[in-house]
């Protein structure tokens, strides 16, 4: 949280050159990791940005929100469908789906900011519920459970000189970090923007913000709308890059994943959601070898990271010894 | 069947929906009410209820009412522990933070839930009824079981009442939902009462649970209906308000019995959750509920 | 000093909560560049009656108006961005952010709109204000480190950089000590020389000091309004306040 104060313009250097690199590594991954990890971290960067739209609303503006399914699952469906039926071109519909995913936090976020605290978490699960009911209630269209593949010839790219096969494992990976990327130094300059500072003054002390002139409302409801949109963003590129558009992805637990992941890798820090990301879907990777209760592991990391470890791992290292870390 | 009767089977298959929602939802409610902690693993101990069930009745051998009564007794002592040991090591941590305890009861919610899974399995197991007289009624047979169920529901939460109007406990706890720095300073243990009440919500799951189980089986992820149903009864019955609660699990219950027989379940619940949001939204102190403190 | 038209205007002003009237029937008409005092006893209803002049609570009944303009069913953001700024009684600071980035929230504010706004401009307003209260050696500094008396200076630094045309302060002095009291009777007699203040407090030495018009409240109402000269010399006010809580 410096940025214009006195020391700003060391920090900012420091914090840019530092996303650089974390940028250029993932790019390095590419050629250094085995087949299998390879597609395993391109799945995970589009769930890190999954997580990164959710800290927007929950590490930066402070709204606990237990329904970031539904975002996910608007840009999952929002794509997926119009391929699926009608044949839609890939880039329409990646669109169409960070569209619905806009839509639908506008509509969630007029209702929902109405409340707040405990009420705004019900609230927003209970919308998520009536989204992931609504998957099934459309099972003509959706499958429910058995979900929707998309064939080889739905996910071809054909834009004049451009042609990418998004089955190709390299065109995978290359699309996932550039999405990644684009959205992490999205990220990183809505922290560091006057907004920003907003959105941190709104989850510091709302009431005070608000008799500096600021329209709290409306900066809360734009959080939602932005944390919408990039939710739907990771999930519309999930089902077009993997090929898979299934209810699983609107339940409860999808809802409940980006807010660990977040928690673990540090709330409100820009890199926070790729570790907490990348820690998780690794642990669980690991013990879904002989553990069938996998989840048991995201129970126990819920309680222990509330208990002991609030600030995750890098709000813990910025507190410590990097104070400039965005 | 023609409509009368069919309307009277859809009633009655809600009273004992309604029946066991309200034992569940007041658990919730008076978790919620005295300590402001919104359990979301209060469905977990709901499912961990029916479960121990199972595993009690298949201690016994000879009459199913010998199997049935144990659990009755011991299936939620053992949740109430369970939950008992979750409020001293986690919540009490936490200083009763209404957020942080949202969260870290979801994680109890998941180790429960998967503790049953690796240990119990993912199959779904009845648990024989205590009896299986039927009632015969002009146009169908009824299960007696059912009306028992009921009943005992009806005994319940009219014990539960008397509990907290008519005695020194409920005194205590009251007195702790209104104002916690006056109790305590009043001398009241308000820590002891808060372990009390989350164990007694849980246990009152954990009784609705194994009251069902005859009916319906033992399966791991049962309880996930119970603690939405829970969360809507208590949020149109007014946050904390035990009269209301009641009231709406009538609603609910019956409403639901009524509306499944006749309509598509998923669409059903889908515009109740909707409504129930909405209710939550325009108004947060119920639709029965005074004004919210 | 005095002009012709007062800068707020309240009529009739009402509010309740559940059965206690906290604000009851108050007229008040405060001129530009006046320093108005509001005191009463506890319960009286004065920080009710500036929660309903800034927005933070909406009145029963009664009218608001703003430089001429109706501002009563504005909420309060906008009443900020026209002119009036408040000061909470309860400190109420960023306790994470640094002084300097406490103050740029308001400067930014204050500065949103304007196309060609340089981020020296910024620097050099959140500089201003933080120089103006004294702490512009700590604008680095984590405003909940900062000690008491500066959090509170700090918290006039915010109001002051919203360049108010009326200023509310809330029990300023509350918890200074004397000589950080010297400094902030100075200050304040510096911002008044720019906009108009009105200011709850229960210190009367500060308010016979700075006042120019003194506006004493009683259960709810309006109980006299005068120069601090009339005020000391009311014996109404005598009995119901001065006699009993201060020594004047």
């Amino acid at each position: 949280m410096s940025g214009h104060a006195p020391d700003g313009a060391g920090s900012a250097s420091k914090a840019w050159a530092l996303h650089a690199v974390v940028i250029l590594g993932l790019l390095s991954l590419h050629v250094l990791l085995p087949d299998y990890h390879h597609g395993i971290a391109a799945r995970i960067m589009v769930l890190a940005v999954f997580a990164m739209g959710y800290n927007l609303l929950f590490g930066y503006t402070g709204l606990l929100s237990l329904g970031h399914a539904m975002f996910f699952a608007a840009g999952l469906y929002g794509a997926g469908l119009p391929v699926y039926h009608l044949g839609w071109s890939v880039p329409v519909a990646f669109a169409t789906g960070i569209a619905c995913g806009g839509l639908l936090a506008l509509a969630v976020g007029v209702l929902a900011l109405r409340t707040t605290g405990v009420a705004f978490m019900i609230v927003t699960m209970m919308f998520s519920q009536v989204a992931y009911l609504m998957i099934y209630w459309l099972g003509d269209w959706t499958r429910g459970d058995e979900g929707l593949t998309l064939s080889r010839s739905e996910r071809i790219v054909e834009l004049g000189p451009i042609f990418l096969d998004l089955t190709d494992r390299d065109t995978r990976f290359l699309l996932a970090w550039a999405l990644f990327s684009a959205v992490l130094v999205l990220t990183v300059f809505i922290a560091r923007s006057p907004f920003g500072r907003v959105l941190v003054a709104i989850r510091e002390n709302e009431e005070r913000t608000r008799m500096l002139g600021y329209n709290a409302f409306a900066n809360k409801l734009s959080a939602v709308v932005l944390s919408g949109l990039v939710c739907a963003m990771a999930g519309a590129a999930y089902g077009l890059l993997f090929g898979y558009v299934g209810a699983t992805f609107g339940s409860i637990q999808y809802s409940i994943l980006p807010l660990l992941w977040v928690l673990l890798g540090g709330a409100a820090t820009t890199l926070g959601p790729l570790i907490g990301t990348y820690f998780m879907f690794y642990i669980v990777d690991f013990t879904q070898g002989f553990l069938r209760a996998y989840m048991l592991l995201v129970g126990v990391a819920l309680i222990l990271l509330v208990l002991f470890f609030p600030k995750g791992i890098l709000g813990t290292i910025r507190e410590r010894w990097l104070k400039w870390l965005p | 069947m023609s409509f009368g009767p069919h309307l009277l089977l859809a009633t009655l298959e809600g009273l004992v929906t309604a029946a066991v929602l309200a034992l569940t939802a007041l658990g919730l409610s008076l978790v919620f009410g005295v300590m402001r902690v919104v359990n979301v693993a209060h469905g977990e101990f709901f499912m961990l209820g029916a479960v121990l069930a199972w595993a009690f009745s298949t201690l016994v051998t000879g009459h199913p009412a010998l199997g049935f009564l144990l659990a009755l007794v011991l299936s939620p002592l053992v949740v109430g522990l369970v939950a008992l040991v979750a409020e001293r090591l986690v919540l009490r941590r936490l200083n009763y933070n209404p957020e942080s305890t949202i969260v870290a009861t979801i994680g109890l919610l998941y180790i429960i839930q998967q503790s049953v899974l690796t240990f119990y399995g993912p199959e779904a197991r009845p648990v024989v009824a205590p009896f299986s007289y039927r009632i015969m009624l002009p146009w169908f047979g009824y299960s007696g079981y059912k009306l028992f169920v009921i009943a005992a529901s009806i005994a319940l939460i009219a014990a539960t009442w008397l509990v907290l109007t008519r005695t020194r406990i409920g005194l205590v706890m009251r007195a702790t939902q209104y104002d916690r720095e006056t109790a305590q300073s009043f001398g009241i243990p308000v820590d002891r009462v808060y372990a009390g009440v989350f164990a007694l919500g849980a246990m009152l799951a954990a009784v609705a649970a194994v009251l069902i189980v005859p009916i319906q089986q033992a399966h791991y992820l049962m309880g996930l209906d119970p603690l939405l149903l829970s969360f809507i009864v208590v949020i149109i019955g007014g946050l904390g308000s035990l009269r209301g609660t009641v009231v709406a699990a009538l609603l609910i219950g019956v409403s639901d019995g009524v509306i499944s027989v006749f309509f598509s379940p998923t669409l059903a619940k889908m515009l109740a959750t909707f409504l129930v949001a909405m209710v939550l939204v325009f108004r947060p102190q119920g639709l029965f509920g005074t004004t919210a403190r | 000093m005095a002009a012709l038209t007062p800068l707020l205007v309240t009529r009739d002003l009402r509010r309740a909560f559940g059965g206690l009237k906290a604000v009851d029937g108050v007229d008040i008409a405060v001129m530009p560049g006046e320093v108005r005092a509001i005191i009463g006893p506890n319960g009286a209803g004065k920080t009710t009656l500036v929660s309903l002049i800034c927005g933070r609570i909406a009145p029963g009944s009664g009218t608001i108006r703003f430089d001429g303009e109706d501002i009563t069913a504005l909420p309060a953001h906008l009443r900020v961005r026209r002119g009036i700024a408040y000061t909470f009684q309860i400190t109420s600071i960023f306790a994470n952010l640094t002084a300097y980035d406490n103050v740029a929230l308001p400067v930014h504010r204050r500065l949103a709109g304007r196309d060609n706004m340089h981020p020296r401009q910024l620097r050099e307003a959140v500089m201003q204000a933080l120089d103006r209260v004294g702490l512009a050696g700590r604008a680095g500094t984590t405003a909940g480190t900062l000690a008491y008396g500066h959090q509170r200076l700090l918290e006039v630094a915010m109001g002051l950089a919203l360049q108010p045309r009326l200023l509310i302060l809330d029990e300023p002095t509350q918890g200074l000590s004397d000589g950080e009291i010297d400094n902030f009777i100075a200050l304040v007699r510096d911002i008044a020389r720019q906009a108009t203040v009105l200011l709850i407090e229960h210190n009367m030495p500060v308010v016979m000091e700075l006042a120019d018009r003194i506006t004493v409240l009683n259960f709810g109402k309006v109980l006299a309004e005068g120069t601090p000269d009339e005020i000391r010399r009311n014996a109404e006010v005598q009995a119901a306040y001065l006699g009993s809580t201060a020594d004047v």
